[in-house]
């Protein structure tokens, strides 16, 4: 879509969100004042004061979606974006927040605050594929800013991204980690989840805890059973699937069958 | 036309913070009529779903509250679980955490002085084209945050949201080749936020001064990062516990975020003009004669000058950070096992975020599982200081043309690096289905 002599023209937004895989772009200290010569950075708030009117090559979309005016608001992005891509957990299947889909309505709204009639929100925490087509999602709490820049890269080319969907645990095994499942019976997310962070976790000797969502083939319901015969009772294999991708379909499916 | 005495100033998303919030200013026949930030980004309830989790999770969902302070989260939240367990972590561990908290420290601080806060100064949109006129500041800026984030990576495993932080310490103690390999970088950082105090002491600042009431940590000895006593500039003297109870919140309309004030009436200040204030004789002394090469005092009033205060932490976090590295022995265990427990425990704790005081309060049920979350983040305790600042500087700016007041006005919020995605972690709901 890029003709000669033009800088395709990127934009960020924010849903729901902590900031943090807007914050992994601007961590790209090294390849950051060449990437801002390669693209036009037309509308990021939490850098720039500078809007320039869309339509948009490229938007980044940070966070998940909360509030009908975010739900509209969406909308309009959508139609300004030629290629959107989802960054991170939230955006990609809800974030932490998404543990709102599993409350008593009547739970939040009744406790502690003065004057509840000024907040106005929606009953669930959503992905951006729920609401318009995405094109490509980058995945992790916080996603990886490697695969961000694979990603700019890959559409600044002209050719797919090349992102793995395979789990941790190959990742684990690259590395040549002990694994921390079969030698510490640690409970570990790291057979289901998709790769991208370097098997941080184990690395550190703890469990993978899922900050990637699940893998492509991701056998939920065999970990579980494995985890459950280490002793996990079924309230601790539902906080497993229940965090920061709890809104991931592969895992609000396994939490759901051991919530009872 | 030099005089306009009416104003009506709108900006509906501010730039150049982190998260999501607007000013409005109105001035009227020359005097200011109403200010107010608004608040609008969307909560996300941390406080309601923490109940029914484990105690070890908290450390890792609370620094989902913010990408930009993760390390400040889990350093409160770990040392309010331990508190609520009466728990002492080994100086090795209290160490470690330092550093760690060092490196948070000098990547926000990088990141509000160069990328958020100096363009201000030149009339810049932002940080690109600050670099088009003083590329090599924008890089020493990169260089600085590179190694605050290689501090986090180091110790913690990951820069946004670190994976080896626990409760009672962390999972893997890094070696000693891991942690040394770090003065290197360190070094030229020192150098490298030398040159920044230098740089923004020499900026154009407007002249205004605001009667701060400063509340910070205060701790025995050393400069207040993740642990203290809290205090104030009226002389209080506490602990996180007793100003949880002192602290009280309200809840206005214009925010999604809350209004605290102290004893219920005073608004109050926290952040790095409040640390410096309470804290500056111990700096060390590197940072002191910055600070007085910086043309700061014993205490800075002016909001604007934030920066090089902010600068003046970045001298003494490169420092401090230093210093622990030099010294570092992996901690042995690397983490405090917590006893058992026969019935609910309940603690607090509070820790310097680079941008303010953050305090957790968590009562525990005796099965491990939180009963009640209290988190209150600096941005929430600074509003309404940040909003009597836009009134100052909105009454001082009356000559102003609308666009210069209304980048000073912008300028005032940003002064107290306030961030919209931590304020707004929480608060209950109205819940309204989807049409």
């Amino acid at each position: 879509m890029t003709g000669p002599g033009r800088r395709p023209s990127l934009a960020v937004w924010k849903f729901a969100s902590c900031d943090g895989c807007q914050l992994s772009l601007l961590d790209m200290e090294d390849e950051l004042l060449a990437l801002v010569e390669a693209v036009k950075i037309s509308y990021f708030l939490e850098v720039t004061r500078a809007v320039a009117p869309g339509p948009y090559d490229v938007s980044l979309v940070e966070g998940s979606v909360t509030t009908q005016d975010d739900v509209e608001r969406l909308q309009r992005v959508r139609a300004q974006s030629r290629f959107l891509v989802t960054i991170g957990a939230c955006a990609t299947s809800g974030g932490i927040q998404s543990l709102r889909n599993y409350a008593v309505v009547g739970d939040y709204v009744a406790a502690v605050y003065a004057n509840p009639a000024y907040i106005r929100t929606l009953s669930s925490s959503t992905p951006i594929s729920c609401h318009v087509p995405v094109d490509f999602e980058i995945r992790g709490c916080p996603i990886n800013p490697h695969q961000l820049l694979e990603v700019l890269t890959a559409y600044l080319a002209g050719r797919a991204p090349r992102i793995p969907t395979h789990t941790v645990c190959q990742e684990c095994k690259a590395a040549a980690n002990v694994c921390v499942l079969v030698a510490g019976a640690t409970a570990c997310l790291g057979p289901v989840t998709r790769a991208g962070c370097g098997a941080i976790c184990p690395l550190v000797g703890r469990g993978c805890f899922g900050c990637f969502g699940p893998a492509a083939t991701a056998n939920t319901a065999s970990l579980a059973a494995r985890l459950s015969a280490d002793g996990a009772k079924p309230a601790d294999v539902v906080r497993m699937f229940r965090s920061f991708t709890a809104g991931a379909p592969e895992f609000a499916k396994e939490s759901a069958a051991h919530d009872t | 036309m030099t005089h306009n005495r009416n104003h009506s100033l709108d900006v509906g998303a501010l730039a150049r913070l982190e998260g999501e919030s607007g000013l409005r200013v109105v001035v009227e026949d020359g005097s200011v009529t109403e200010v107010a930030l608004n608040i609008f980004e969307p909560p996300r309830f941390f406080e309601a779903f923490l109940p029914g989790r484990r105690y070890q999770e908290i450390p890792d969902i609370t620094a989902r509250i913010c990408g930009i302070c993760p390390v400040a989260y889990q350093m409160t939240a770990c040392a309010a679980v331990e508190d609520a367990f009466g728990a002492t972590v080994s100086p090795q561990v209290q160490q470690l955490r330092r550093l760690l908290y060092c490196g948070e420290w000098i990547q926000s601080h990088a990141l509000h002085v160069y990328f958020l806060h100096a363009p201000d100064f030149f009339g810049c949109e932002d940080a690109i084209e600050l670099a088009s006129l003083d590329r090599p500041a924008l890089q020493r800026g990169l260089g600085l945050k590179k190694t605050g984030n290689l501090v986090m990576t180091t110790v913690g495993g990951r820069a946004v949201h670190p994976v080896n932080v626990r409760v009672g310490g962390f999972y893997k103690a890094p070696s000693r080749a891991a942690i040394r390999a770090l003065a290197g970088p360190l070094k030229l950082a020192l150098e490298a936020s030398l040159e920044t105090v230098k740089w923004v002491s020499g900026f154009d600042f407007p002249d205004v001064e605001g009667d701060y009431l400063f509340v910070a940590l205060r701790a025995d000895g050393h400069y207040p990062i993740e642990e203290g006593r809290v205090a104030s500039s009226s002389g209080l003297d506490c602990t996180a516990t007793e100003f949880a109870e002192v602290a009280v919140e309200e809840h206005v309309a214009r925010s999604t975020a809350l209004h605290a004030r102290l004893f219920g009436r005073l608004p109050y200040l926290t952040g790095p003009l409040a640390r410096y204030a309470l804290n500056a004789a111990t700096l060390s002394p590197l940072a002191r004669k910055a600070a007085a090469d910086g043309g700061l005092g014993p205490v800075c009033r002016n909001p604007f000058r934030s920066i090089v205060v902010r600068s003046v932490e970045l001298v003494y976090a490169c420092e401090e950070a230093l210093r622990i590295v030099d010294a570092y022995e992996p901690p042995d265990p690397p983490a405090l096992a917590l006893p058992g427990m026969d019935e609910p425990v309940a603690g607090a704790a509070a820790t310097e975020a680079p941008r303010g005081l953050l305090m957790h309060r968590y009562e525990i049920e005796a099965n491990g599982l939180v009963r009640k979350a209290r988190i209150m983040p600096p941005t929430s305790q600074n509003q309404l200081s940040i909003e009597a600042d836009l009134r100052r500087v909105a009454e001082n700016g009356l000559d102003l043309s609308h666009d210069e007041l209304t980048r000073r006005a912008e300028l005032a919020v940003r002064n107290h690096d306030p961030c919209i995605s931590c304020a707004t972690h929480f608060l209950d709901v109205t819940v309204e289905t989807k049409p």
